[in-house]
């Protein structure tokens, strides 16, 4: 920019290409560990246990997929995460947004109720124990709703989106209703089209939340292969060939895998997990952005 | 963040006034029955968050009674603070404490520095593509779960062909390859580090935002006096985002004890426990995985206190200090 470099000394020019230094090294300690697994995964693996590969196949091949994706349990993991993924973002969208809409008008009667009830759920937690067992009490372990329905609503989410509302025109909502619209054709009409970029930064946060968790799994579902998750698999091989040990409840499928090639195994399962979140979230940048400071410059 | 509550909120000051005076007018019962599609959007939500926020709050009576799963409420026996004698007499507990606070500041530390500095460093660089390019990376680990980072960590760390141990041989610092995983010396670095790669491109969005809303008028100002870009990062930039900075601060003093345990649980294995388990994986350990509810269930308690302690504290002396407060 020219008017920047409009006196640009010497001490500006070698603080400029340090700085751009700095940010190579950033740049190359975030990528290189992804590129990283991802050579070694598209590599074959008994040329893996040579050692040495950096960010490109040596032997390429295919070979290391086609293995991960012959055994069953990984496939239902797969199925079950993006089924749990899917059904907790719409799930949570629409709480999120339903209640961010009674909260925002300002003519609501339990408004300040509600909105202090949730605010508190930001303060404290009942704690692991006790969560396990309002869970069992509801007869919740062993199923697939335990995944969705704790989390259903976030308070955290619920505010962002109410911020958003908030800087609507309020003009809007005034002329549906005097059109005869009820509150609910008004939020389903109108508040839900016009909110859409918080709610794909919302959407994005669910969804990520949804896919990367495994200690619900690990809990509550961890002996249940219907119902297991691919977030969970991962960790059970990751763990079971750890240096130093450490297995948990290591089934048949991590074993078996692991006296394959744990190497080439652990890799390509990362990739599996990682790669649908790499995919996502450059295009929902400029939302999640947007969204983290609409709630930030409030505060 | 957090201090989104009801009050905070601006409201456009015509709507507010008017909308609840036409509505005193009205009884309470006929005010419900025409807002009856607001109460249908909201109610089922917040008996959604009493069942799963609120009641196992109830679940902490458990720490009071010598709880047994089979008996119901009625039939549990009462022992008082028996549980919690039994927790300070344990000495894994000090250890475990001592765990937690250790990784906890640490974390607290860099994860509070390391963030504000990337960010002045990205506000200074020039080229707006590759600015953008860095951004776009940094932000790429948040994104990705514990399971997967603990397992390029481990990677990275391994002993036979990992990246960091190559590069200290390359470079003749060790003359063998560091057991980073097995050592329990290394672990809280280990675990620090592994927050700070993960999240730190994350934590800049915000300061990056305050950045934003500095007035380019004072760099402009400076650089005629001829101030150079260290004096203005520190005389101008830090300063802008001062606010910013110290309500993350709080919270994040706030948050000083709930560290999780995800990255323990992931990264830590039998060789380094005495350094890995922290007062969650503790709970976890000797709570619900050998069915002693009450004990975990109280070491929970102890948890939960101690962070509110510390919001309240943190939150005490802010006021004090720049007469504001975030709750």
């Amino acid at each position: 920019m020219p008017n920047k470099a409009f006196n640009a000394t010497r001490s500006d020019k070698i603080f400029d290409i340090c700085n751009i230094i700095f940010m190579a090294i950033v740049l190359i300690v975030t990528l290189y560990p992804f590129l990283n697994v991802l050579a070694i995964s598209l590599n074959d693996s008994i040329d893996t246990v040579r050692g040495g590969i950096t960010i490109w196949p040596r032997a390429f091949t295919f070979e290391n997929y086609k293995t991960i994706f012959a055994y069953d349990t990984l496939l239902q993991g797969l199925k079950i995460s993006i089924l749990r993924t899917i059904v907790g973002a719409v799930l949570g969208l629409l709480s999120a947004s339903m209640l961010a809409y009674t909260l925002s008008r300002p003519d609501f009667q339990a408004r300040k109720f509600v909105s202090t009830f949730l605010a508190m759920t930001m303060y404290f937690s009942g704690g692991l124990i006790p969560g396990y067992i309002l869970m069992r009490d509801l007869n919740l372990i062993g199923t697939f709703w335990v995944y969705v329905l704790p989390g259903l609503v976030s308070a955290f989410n619920v505010f962002i989106v109410r911020s958003f509302i908030d800087g609507l025109p309020y003009a809007l909502q005034e002329s549906a209703k005097l059109d005869g619209a009820n509150d609910f054709t008004v939020y389903w009409r109108i508040i839900l089209p016009l909110c859409k970029p918080v709610l794909a930064t919302i959407a994005l946060f669910l969804a990520v939340g949804q896919w990367n968790s495994w200690f619900d799994t690990y809990l509550y579902n961890g002996s249940n292969a219907t119902w297991t998750t691919l977030q969970y698999e991962l960790m059970k091989v990751l763990q079971s060939t750890q240096q130093g040990g450490g297995a948990i409840n290591a089934n048949d499928m991590a074993k078996q895998m692991a006296q394959i090639s744990p190497e080439s195994i652990k890799m390509a399962i990362t990739i599996v997990v990682t790669v649908p979140i790499l995919i996502v979230y450059p295009f929902l940048q400029k939302y999640f952005v947007s969204g983290m400071t609409l709630g930030a410059v409030k505060s | 963040m957090e201090a989104l509550t009801p009050n905070t909120i601006p409201r456009s000051g015509q709507d507010t006034a008017k909308a609840p005076k036409r509505k005193r007018k009205r009884g309470f019962w006929s005010t419900v029955l025409q807002q009856k599609y607001l109460y249908l959007m909201s109610l089922p939500f917040v008996i959604w968050v009493f069942v799963f926020s609120y009641l196992p709050l109830w679940g902490w009576t458990m720490a009071f009674q010598n709880y047994k799963p089979a008996r119901s409420f009625s039939e549990q026996k009462w022992v008082g603070f028996k549980y919690f004698q039994e927790l300070f007499q344990d000495d894994r507990f000090y250890l475990v404490l001592r765990n937690t606070l250790a990784m906890s500041f640490m974390g607290l530390i860099l994860g509070f520095v390391v963030p504000i500095f990337f960010a002045i460093l990205l506000n200074e660089l020039r080229g707006m593509f590759f600015k953008r390019f860095v951004q776009t990376v940094s932000y790429l680990p948040h994104f990705v779960s514990w399971v997967v980072v603990a397992g390029i960590i481990t990677k990275m760390l391994s002993i036979d062909g990992g990246a960091v141990n190559q590069i200290l041989m390359a470079l003749h610092l060790t003359d063998e390859p560091i057991q980073f995983m097995a050592k329990g010396s290394w672990f809280w670095y280990i675990v620090t580090g592994s927050d700070v790669w993960k999240e730190t491109g994350w934590n800049t969005i915000i300061y990056l935002a305050a950045i934003t809303g500095i007035d380019p008028e004072l760099y402009e100002a400076s650089r005629v006096d001829g101030a150079s870009r260290w004096r203005q990062m520190w005389h101008i930039t830090l300063p802008g985002i001062r606010s910013t900075i110290s309500v993350l601060l709080i919270m994040s003093i706030g948050h000083l004890i709930s560290i999780g345990f995800e990255k323990q649980f992931l990264l830590g294995n039998n060789l380094v426990t005495d350094y890995s388990e922290v007062l969650d994986l503790y709970a976890l350990n000797y709570g619900l995985n050998m069915g002693r509810f009450s004990y975990g269930t109280a070491i929970g308690i102890f948890n939960s206190v101690v962070s509110i302690i510390l919001l309240f504290t943190a939150n005490g002396i802010f006021k004090k200090v720049t007469k504001e407060s975030i709750m």
